[in-house]
């Protein structure tokens, strides 16, 4: 939790010396609150108040970063609860679990396809993140082999799923030059573990079944000069999943409690008997970082991507597009006019239909706030005063030889008032939900 | 070393709400629900406890709709055909409520009418013993027609009726009034709307231990997130102790879901959105799991799947855990 300008005013030595070039230490506290100077400007500054001062400006939650051969990767540094308190920063990185124990070429097959899958979704493209290279039932050299192969495929960060500190020796060297995630040091493995990391300059788990075992681990890897730290609670279900990933990002955050100061990592459906999509889905929103899957299933896969996309979109921003008139098919002048608004899940899914269509089509976009059609309409923000003023700054009437606009049929009531703004306008209603455009085409328009 | 989890304590809680009434209680229900009653944001026991599990419901028509989802009369088959045999398919699925939705039109394409949504309430009501939540078709004067003869044939029976928006809600309020019957309040997922609402009908006279609230929600992919935090912050507003947002919340994830493109159609998309039954499957649960973690009381859906899928995750919920 920063410190408020009076807290860090009473760690100053209060002799408004001036030196930092402000008139008074507490100006100096209340600019250094407001992180407008840097510590370093005050020569007089203790070591000791340095210190509690550079920690008390540390993120509550550690930003931690992986590398592949070309992709990055960065989670944490998360500073809310619920994500209409502010928002959500960095999406939880979806990684593939492969199995070492595999066949080589196996392994190649599968993180080249699942590396170049890719979905798009309202102009966004969702990817899996990476892979997790699990040792279990490998050796040193048929693991470093795996993790070889698996980098041969994708240029995405890789995991190494590796609690034996010979295997894990073995996948560092395999992933030189890369910057992967070392899983996990365990309370008997943790200063063997702290030193590979070390060595190897690579963010380390730390695995432990409750969360006072936990702290003291991750204190133990702090103390070895770790800094780089993600978590393992080992949540296994619905329930207490939910409650120790709550619990974790509280105390980071409502209690600046370092030794739980990090991003955590998830296995959902690890156990074959649980419902791993769902899990998953609770780990998106609520709180992991890193989250393994069990298998590549496209199917399962883009709805996760979409929550998680959903979930972290910034609540203050709703993705937008630009108010416009856009072609879509080469419409001509004879092409209808379909209105909608600027909130982009509502213009992709109104121009994907029209698209897939085949109609040469004008779609009208209208500044509606970026929401969606019936919470633009119920905000004022989508009425016709908005829609004929779409109308004419866009250029529509030139555009057209027809004077037909269709609407959406959420908002059918705007069509009397429409007309009135609209003089000489036949105002149309099209249908309530986008997946029903082309067929609407086909019987209202000629 | 010790771990003290931050705890919150709250000072309000969700009222609880009881929808259907046994003939004891001057109904024909076999069993009541009672929803509502926690006092933490969902499922976090260190803060408050969660009284009862949520609900789940299952929509079903008057009539078999034209326009569902191929994958849903796969899954219904001829049950659909007749909204008591619906209505005990549904029941025999195990489901906990029926949430029926009056068409605006009957078969030959003409307005429905009182007869018909009288009926088909009488069939639903004869053949399964769940409670019942019955909505209008969503125009205001149609609905009100309906829905009248609607609270008059289920006297008794502790239904809800729905949906009661700001433009629209003096006579469905009268009727469950006059009748005895419940209100689903809905409002366009904005929390002073729904706060607002609730306090018009309540001016009215209903007693809020008669009113669902429904915060409306998008479907994953297409505004779930607007939702999903309109409800996150009516539970904390309830919590905090604001009175006209302490009530049960009801959403239809299945609604929502099985009218996007990725549930609908299977052929024709992108190759990457994979298997389409699995991909529509996974649509509706995961919308309606999240909005179960947001603190939805009741959440409606369309497949049976998703209701044994749902229930599994909603039981675990419910288990006591340890912590730290």
């Amino acid at each position: 939790m920063p410190l408020t300008g009076l807290e860090i005013y009473k760690l100053l030595p209060q002799t408004n010396c001036k030196d930092c070039s402000y008139p008074t230490c507490l100006a100096f506290a209340m600019k250094l609150a407001a992180k407008q100077v840097e510590l370093k400007d005050c020569p007089h500054v203790s070591e000791e108040a340095a210190g509690k001062l550079a920690a008390a400006s540390a993120p509550p939650i550690r930003l931690v970063e992986l590398s592949g051969g070309n992709g990055k990767l960065q989670v944490g540094n998360e500073t809310v609860l619920f994500r209409h308190e502010k928002t959500f920063y960095h999406k939880p990185g979806l990684f593939l679990r492969v199995k070492a124990a595999d066949d080589v070429e196996k392994i190649k097959a599968l993180v080249s396809e699942a590396s170049a899958y890719q979905v798009d979704y309202v102009g966004i493209t969702l990817a899996l993140d990476g892979f997790a290279i699990d040792s279990d039932g490998s050796d040193a050299s048929s693991f470093a082999a795996a993790v070889a192969a698996a980098q041969s495929a994708t240029q995405k960060p890789l995991i190494l799923l590796a609690l034996e500190p010979a295997l894990a020796k073995a996948g560092l060297e395999a992933a030189q030059g890369k910057r992967p995630l070392l899983y996990a040091a365990e309370a008997d493995t943790a200063s063997e573990m702290a030193a590979l990391a070390k060595e190897h300059h690579v963010p380390l788990v730390a695995k432990a079944g409750t969360l006072e075992a936990l702290a003291e681990l991750t204190q133990k890897l702090t103390d070895a000069g770790l800094e780089d730290i993600v978590l393992d609670p080992q949540i296994e279900g619905f329930h207490e999943g939910l409650e120790r990933l709550t619990a974790i990002r509280r105390l980071a955050i409502k209690s600046n409690f370092r030794p739980l100061g990090f991003p955590v990592i998830t296995f959902p459906g690890r156990d074959g008997a649980q419902d791993g999509s769902l899990l998953a889905a609770q780990h998106i929103a609520k709180y992991a970082g890193f989250i393994v899957v069990e298998s590549f299933d496209p199917a399962a896969l883009y709805p996760l991507m979409v929550l998680r996309e959903n979930i972290y979109t910034d609540p203050q921003k709703p993705i937008q597009v630009q108010p416009g008139l856009y072609e879509i098919n080469s419409p001509d002048d004879k092409a209808p006019v379909m209105v909608t608004t600027n909130f982009s899940i509502t213009y992709f899914s109104v121009a994907n239909e029209v698209e897939s269509s085949g109609w040469p089509a004008w779609l009208l976009v209208a500044d509606a706030e970026g929401m969606s059609v019936l919470t633009a309409w119920a905000a004022g923000n989508f009425d016709a005063d908005r829609i004929a003023k779409a109308v004419k700054n866009f250029g529509t009437e030139e555009k057209v030889a027809h004077r037909r606009l269709i609407i959406p049929g959420q908002v059918a009531v705007l069509s009397g008032e429409l007309e009135e703004e609209l003089p000489g306008w036949e105002i149309m209603v099209g249908p309530r939900e986008a997946v029903d455009i082309s067929g609407y085409l086909k019987a209202m328009w000629s | 070393m010790t771990v003290e989890i931050p705890k919150e304590k709250w000072a309000g809680a969700v009222r609880e709400v009881t929808l259907g009434a046994t003939p004891d209680q001057g109904g024909s229900r076999t069993k009541t629900i009672t929803v509502g009653g926690e006092a933490c944001m969902p499922f976090l026991d260190f803060d408050g406890k969660t009284a009862r599990p949520p609900v789940i419901g299952v929509e079903i028509c008057d009539r078999k709709p034209a326009d569902w989802s191929p994958l849903l009369y796969q899954a219904w088959g001829e049950a659909m055909d007749d909204p008591g045999a619906w209505a005990k398919a549904a029941e025999d699925a195990g489901a906990d409520l029926i949430y029926l939705v009056l068409s605006l039109t009957t078969a030959d394409g003409e307005p429905n009418t009182p007869d018909h949504a009288r009926s088909a309430l009488r069939k639903v009501l004869d053949a399964c013993g769940l409670p019942v939540i019955v909505i209008g078709p969503g125009q205001a004067e149609l609905d009100n027609e309906l829905l009248v003869p609607v609270a008059e044939e289920g006297k008794g029976e502790k239904l809800v009726l729905g949906l009661c928006e700001d433009k629209n809600y003096r006579t469905i309020v009268a009727a469950a009034m006059a009748n005895d019957q419940l209100v689903q309040s809905s409002t366009p997922m904005d929390v002073n709307l729904s706060k607002q609402l609730v306090i018009l009908i309540t001016d009215m006279g209903l007693p809020l231990e008669r009113i669902l609230m429904d915060p409306t929600t998008g479907a994953l992919g297409y505004g779930i997130e607007y939702g999903y935090s309109v409800m996150e912050r009516l539970r904390l507003a309830a919590l905090q102790g604001d009175a006209m947002t302490q009530l049960p919340m009801v959403v239809t994830p299945g609604a929502e879901t099985w009218k996007v493109k990725e549930s609908k159609i299977g052929e024709g998309v992108p190759e990457g959105w994979g298997d389409w039954e699995r991909r529509a499957l996974e649509w509706e649960a995961i919308t309606a799991s999240s909005l179960i973690h947001a603190g939805a009381d009741i959440v409606v859906v369309r497949h049976p799947e998703t209701l044994r899928r749902l229930r599994a995750v909603t039981a675990e919920l419910m288990q006591p855990v340890e912590l730290v």
